[in-house]
């Protein structure tokens, strides 16, 4: 398949090089909110659309700033334009579902502190994609934490019933596995080659 | 803390971060670029150090600016700042070592979203004088080093067999290759922290003696 192809960078971003298992990126809310699955799914949901949101601001703020020599304040504008577009979100999702609002709760703001995201569009960047391939790169990076989310959030809400020895409790019980899903995960390598 | 004695106030805030409220194997903050960039001992190294200066820098910053901004815009005021700070570091990187800046790529950049920073504007500097921030700035990062560099001395030696670059493994010796791969990061991680919690264990076990 061609590397350049939106279908493999898709592919690359949800399986491949899964953004939480292979990049470890967005840690935070993936040991943080795998607790249960259906808030799992939903803060997915949610991280997936300001990927995306976040992701076509990105590409067309680059043109901008590389047309008035500005590199340098690539970063800085980036996070302004993630902060606001969850700003956004969150008002959005606040006037047309409540219900939605209320169930992802503090979740939602703290979006903007999800290194995923910005990873994303920093890494849009460096490989110079198209608006195509962007776009494509953002889904495939929205599915792959949610599934990382899911899977997670499947294995944790099987092992309340376990009986683990008393020094593994906790994060370092969530770590081992999170492992043993990376080492999985690492099977999709030759994929699409 | 008002009645303890200055010196002691001084080296109580240093210490903190380093050991009792250390920031990855304590307060499970910051773990992206704790183990996306520790699978050589050099790359923590660097890793570890640039944050410390952005922790320590963005704290001054702060501080001093404490009763100029308003409270409304606080966050997004240290997001800026803090992000300045890592443009700095992020050129510096660039202009000491080229290797290096390619092998860390994008996270030195992600230093911005690293909760750790912010947590400590927002917890610490916002509310303390300026050489008080830049101190617990320093303990915080030195932390934070620290626990780079024992993921990433660990990592190092079991894949790679080497040392900061330098073999210390006998010839013989056959790498397992998994530790400098993602997993091995969330396994040596996971090894860490069960430690931990062993001593923790023991120590109030015999404490109830």
């Amino acid at each position: 398949m061609d590397p350049n192809s939106p279908t493999f960078i898709f592919l690359n971003a949800f399986l491949i090089n899964n953004f939480v298992l292979a990049m470890f990126l967005g840690l935070c809310p993936f040991l943080g909110v795998s607790g249960k699955i259906k808030t799992a799914g939903n803060m997915g949901l949610a991280v997936t659309f300001v990927m995306l949101v976040s992701s076509i601001c990105a590409f067309g703020l680059n043109i901008l700033l590389t047309r008035y020599d500005l590199e340098f304040l690539r970063l800085i504008s980036y996070i302004a334009v993630i902060a606001s577009a969850v700003q956004l979100v969150e008002m959005a999702v606040k006037r047309f579902s409540p219900a939605l609002f209320r169930a992802l709760g503090i979740f939602l703001p703290l979006i903007t502190t999800n290194c995923a995201i910005l990873g994303l569009a920093l890494f849009q960047t460096a490989r110079e994609y198209t608006f195509v391939q962007s776009l494509a790169f953002a889904l495939g990076a929205g599915a792959g934490f949610t599934l990382a989310l899911l899977l997670m959030a499947g294995l944790r809400e099987k092992l309340d019933l376990a009986d683990v020895p008393s020094v593994a409790r906790g994060a370092a019980l969530s770590l081992m596995i999170a492992g043993l899903l990376s080492l999985a995960f690492m099977g999709f390598a030759g994929l699409g080659g | 803390m008002s009645t303890k004695e200055p010196e002691a106030m001084t080296l109580e805030t240093f210490t903190q971060g380093l050991w009792k409220d250390n920031p990855v194997f304590v307060m499970l903050l910051g773990l992206c670029p704790t183990l996306a960039v520790t699978n050589s001992a050099m790359n923590a190294l660097a890793m570890g150090l640039a944050t410390t200066f952005v922790l320590i820098a963005s704290g001054f910053l702060v501080s001093l600016l404490r009763n100029v901004i308003p409270k409304q815009v606080r966050i997004a005021s240290y997001i800026i700042i803090i992000a300045t700070f890592v443009t700095m570091a992020d050129y510096g990187i660039k202009a000491i070592s080229l290797d290096l800046y390619k092998a860390l790529g994008a996270f030195i950049q992600l230093i911005v979203v690293n909760c750790i920073i912010l947590g400590r504007a927002e917890a610490y500097a916002s509310k303390q004088t300026p050489v008080k921030s830049m101190i617990n700035g320093a303990g915080m990062g030195f932390g934070f080093t620290l626990a780079l560099l024992s993921l990433g001395v660990v990592r190092e030696i079991l894949g790679s067999g080497t040392l900061f670059g330098i073999q210390i493994m006998p010839d013989r010796f056959q790498t397992w290759s998994v530790f400098v791969l993602p997993p091995g990061g969330f396994f040596v991680l996971a090894g860490w922290l069960m430690l931990f919690t062993w001593l923790r264990e023991r120590k109030s076990k015999q404490e109830a003696l």
